[in-house]
């Protein structure tokens, strides 16, 4: 980055010996941030490190113990969230905070709603709102209810959210964890806009390709404790990722060599309608065999959401077979193609991944609460059951441990995706699916899920991977099935793999197979 | 976990405090009313409590309350699996008058024959009237609180029309069924009762409500059954991603809720009831057991205190009017006690007011997890 829009002379955000505890734990401990105007300012940190603490102080959810709050040189006393919106600040959550059956308008306005009297103006509304997703350059169907929408979607409506209610100072919560790369590529030239504007931006997050592409500066905090802040240029990924996590860490994934066995999953000439009714798989093949991983690569909304959702029995397919050694588990229900060998980590770990209200432990055994030794003559052995939950909040590296009896809506995102892994990997069917099972997780946890995944490849399980993380295809996948219109149009042996080639054919320039 | 430590987990402190503490104001909104309208407010809670507090007095609101608590057990369990049983009324109804068309043509059984039958009967009334509603729900997908509203007013006019049927309406100028029989009846015998001096509807169906208050908290808490129930309840996507079947267990929750409702209609009228009238308007069994069910945290033990806490209003505000008290006020009580309960939001507001201290707390725990 060149620095170019940032005025060093003029700090809208000043962050002044932050100290945060709750009881005996200290979530931060004596932080310093700088913000200029027309800055990017990235804050890197493992899960759990304490960036959204200190974010959330910022933004009026929480309050400090000490230290103080400066924006534009002046100190404010943040009680709520209304008090940071005033004084121009806006964020964007990690986890989406909005009306699921509203549209995405009605998502964007709301609390700001233009009204024509003592009735709502929505034609004014819409209008304004296309208006500003096409200036910023994120495409949004306004119509369209959220809760009809991809992830991917919801995301853009969040961003938009924010940059409606015209806030001078924006904080972006982990943006980019569910946008596809083209995506991204979007967005950080929208935030470089925003900063040509005058505008700043504190974006957290752990993927240190994204700092290195847009921001000016990085702040690392480490276990609630201020490491550094940095210049960005003057750091390559390695620096910044052994600053994160204190020690050093491999980005290769270590995969030996081996020979696949038989086909595990063989879909076959497989149709779908999406949620509109239009059909968005037509007529894919595809097959995984015992010991590889396949890699499912594709722009979103190319039909890899309902591909995954018919094998697994939540979508009905119109036509087609899904064969999992050889049984057909089409347009059967979920613990049908349970029972013959599917496990699967879900995209949308709130929806179908976790039951928020619900323990860990009883997360953990989802799908086998009725088995031994979790019940017996259909009641719950409770000692079983926890002592089960220990040992995986040991071995996953659960985090905070002891947290058994917790509800599962009370860990952070990365620990909850854990606790998922944890549960399927254990399941141990013949196929695993994943589906961006690395969505927000910082550099430490994508070692341990991808090693998980490889591991269930290496021991003899077929495993389908899709994301939207192209450098994670690339490193996991034995082959990689590229999916464009609802087809596989491509299908390529890893190790041949380079982005260029692949990004283009996700984008529909490739051969036909 | 001990039974004990069941109990003080689910009855949190907080919550508990926020129920004591809408208990409180409605108290004091009646006594606001008892002010505007001149009466002294020392004597009329001063009755209420003292007609409460005797053995005698004590043992007419355990017959009181024995149909709200299993009532309120009836919406407590659908509340804890996603359902909202707003149907325990009609469940009820149909509920009682199986009971008593099943004693009527089984009079000459053995009591210990008999009342079991009886319960059954009535349990499978209450299950059928919900289980229509479920599958009204799971195969066309119509609302159930609407259908249940609707099948609470089938089940209030078929009742009063078996009710007029020869075989069962009363021989006597009464417009209701006749009695139940003498062995389908839960009473004391009458010597116990002058002995002990008990109330003289004094009867067993405390025992059933104890039983059902363990056996759903049970169910709820230890079995898998409970398990699936809850998880479908809380997030269905997630409970059908791991194979639980989602229709299934709506028609399984609403089945047990509504055994509940008709069960506690059974305990009515095989206890203090003793025959069920052609009656003008819908007697409120089933709702008063919302009330219960919110008021008890929807635990089932909360449900119990709750239960015997309503059925000690009902009893004494019916002894208000030697005061010269409007029974009314107790629904004025009742319906201030759920409307701070149930709108817990501006209990938020004051605390809020008040230093932030407890959403901060709550937020923090949160963060702090992290």
């Amino acid at each position: 980055m060149a620095k170019q829009y940032v005025d060093m002379n003029t700090p809208v955000i000043e962050m002044r010996n932050i100290v945060k505890r709750f009881g005996d734990f200290v979530a931060n401990d004596g932080i310093n941030l700088t913000v200029h105007k027309g800055e990017i300012h990235a804050i890197l940190g493992e899960n759990g490190a304490g960036k959204s603490t200190l974010m959330n102080q910022l933004y009026g959810l929480l309050k400090p113990t000490s230290g103080d709050i400066l924006v534009n040189g002046k100190k404010i006393e943040m009680n709520n969230p209304r008090d940071a919106i005033d004084a121009g600040i806006g964020m964007v959550h990690q986890h989406f905070m909005l009306v699921q059956p509203f549209t995405v308008t009605e998502n964007i306005v709301l609390g700001t709603e233009p009204t024509k009297g003592v009735k709502l103006d929505m034609a004014t509304a819409r209008k304004n709102v296309v208006e500003i997703s096409e200036r910023y350059g994120l495409s949004i169907d306004p119509d369209a209810k959220i809760e009809d929408i991809s992830v991917g979607m919801q995301q853009r409506v969040e961003i938009l959210k924010a940059l409606y209610r015209g806030a001078d100072i924006l904080i972006l919560d982990e943006p980019t964890s569910s946008l596809t790369p083209q995506e991204i590529t979007e967005l950080i030239a929208i935030m470089h806009n925003l900063v040509k504007d005058g505008k700043s931006i504190i974006i957290i997050t752990h993927k240190l390709k994204e700092i290195k592409e847009s921001a000016d500066f990085c702040t690392i905090i480490r276990m609630g404790k201020y490491i550094d802040t940095v210049d960005v240029d003057k750091v390559d990924e390695n620096d910044l990722a052994s600053m994160m996590v204190g020690r050093k860490v491999t980005f290769k994934v270590d995969k030996p060599e081996q020979k696949p066995g038989e086909v595990v999953l063989d879909v076959k000439d497989l149709h779908c309608l999406d949620y509109r009714g239009i059909e968005i798989v037509k007529g894919l093949n595809l097959q995984v065999r015992r010991g590889e991983i396949v890699g499912i690569a594709g722009i979103d909304g190319n039909g890899q959401t309902e591909l995954v959702e018919v094998i697994t029995g939540l979508r009905k397919g119109t036509k087609g077979q899904v064969l999992v050694n050889g049984t057909d588990v089409f347009n059967k229900p979920p613990a049908f193609g349970f029972q013959h060998g599917v496990s699967s980590i879900p995209a949308d770990r709130q929806k179908h991944g976790l039951v928020l209200d619900f323990s860990i432990e009883d997360n953990l055994i989802l799908q086998n609460y009725e088995k031994d030794p979790f019940a017996k003559k259909r009641v719950l052995k409770r000692d079983s059951i926890f002592a089960h939950a220990s040992e995986s909040i040991e071995k996953y590296d659960i985090r905070p441990s002891g947290s058994e009896k917790r509800p599962a809506g009370t860990l952070s995102g990365g620990n909850q995706q854990k606790v998922i892994i944890a549960r399927e990997v254990q399941n141990d069917k013949d196929l695993l699916i994943a589906v961006n099972p690395t969505r927000g997780l910082d550099v430490g946890a994508i070692e341990y899920v991808h090693k998980y995944i490889v591991d269930q490849r290496n021991k003899g399980k077929a495993v389908l991977l899709v994301s939207f993380e192209l450098d994670e295809i690339m490193s996991l996948s034995d082959i990689i099935d590229v999916i464009f219109d609802g087809q596989i149009v491509a299908s390529i042996p890893g190790k041949e793999a380079n982005e260029n080639d692949l990004g283009l054919m996700m984008a529909g320039g490739g051969k036909k197979k | 976990m001990t039974k004990k430590k069941g109990f003080l987990d689910v009855i949190s402190e907080n919550r508990f405090i926020h129920i004591l503490l809408s208990i409180l104001l409605g108290f004091l909104v009646g006594a606001v009313f008892l002010v505007i309208m001149n009466l002294s407010v020392s004597a009329a809670y001063g009755r209420l409590i003292n007609s409460v507090t005797s053995l005698k007095g004590f043992s007419y609101v355990v017959v009181y309350a024995v149909p709200y608590i299993v009532a309120g057990l009836s919406v407590a369990f659908s509340f804890k699996t996603g359902v909202f049983n707003i149907g325990a009324e009609g469940q009820f109804v149909v509920g009682s008058m199986a009971a008593v068309v099943t004693s009527i043509f089984g009079a000459s059984l053995p009591k210990p024959l008999l009342i079991p039958l009886c319960f059954l009967a009535a349990m499978a009334a209450g299950a059928i009237w919900g289980i229509i509603v479920g599958v009204l729900k799971t195969k066309w997908g119509i609302n159930e609180v609407l259908s249940m509203i609707m099948f609470n007013w089938i089940a209030f006019y078929l009742s009063n029309f078996i009710a007029g049927i020869p075989a069962i309406k009363n021989e006597g100028t009464a417009e209701a069924t006749k009695n139940i029989a003498d062995n389908a009846s839960l009473l004391f015998s009458k010597d116990f009762i002058k002995s002990a001096g008990l109330a003289p509807t004094a009867n067993w169906g405390f025992i059933a409500a104890i039983v059902a208050t363990v056996l759903i908290w049970f169910i709820i808490e230890k079995t898998t059954l409970g398990y699936e129930l809850k998880a479908v309840g809380s997030n269905k996507f997630a409970a059908e991603y791991g194979g639980i079947s989602v229709n299934r267990s709506i028609l399984t929750a609403l089945a047990i809720s509504g055994a509940l409702a008709g069960l506690a209609g059974a305990l009515q009228v095989m206890g203090m009831g003793k025959r069920i009238s052609i009656f003008t308007s819908q007697e409120g069994f089933g709702f008063a057991g919302i009330v219960v069910a919110l008021i008890g945290c929807s635990n089932p033990f909360g449900v119990l205190v709750a239960g015997l806490f309503y059925g000690a209003l009902m009893y004494g505000g019916s002894k208000l009017n030697l005061e010269g008290v409007p029974t009314q006020l107790i629904n004025v009580i009742v319906g201030t006690v759920v409307f701070f309960i149930a709108i817990s939001v501006i209990f938020e507001n004051l605390k809020r007011l008040k230093g932030r201290a407890a959403v901060k707390k709550a937020v923090a725990e949160k963060e702090g997890k992290k």
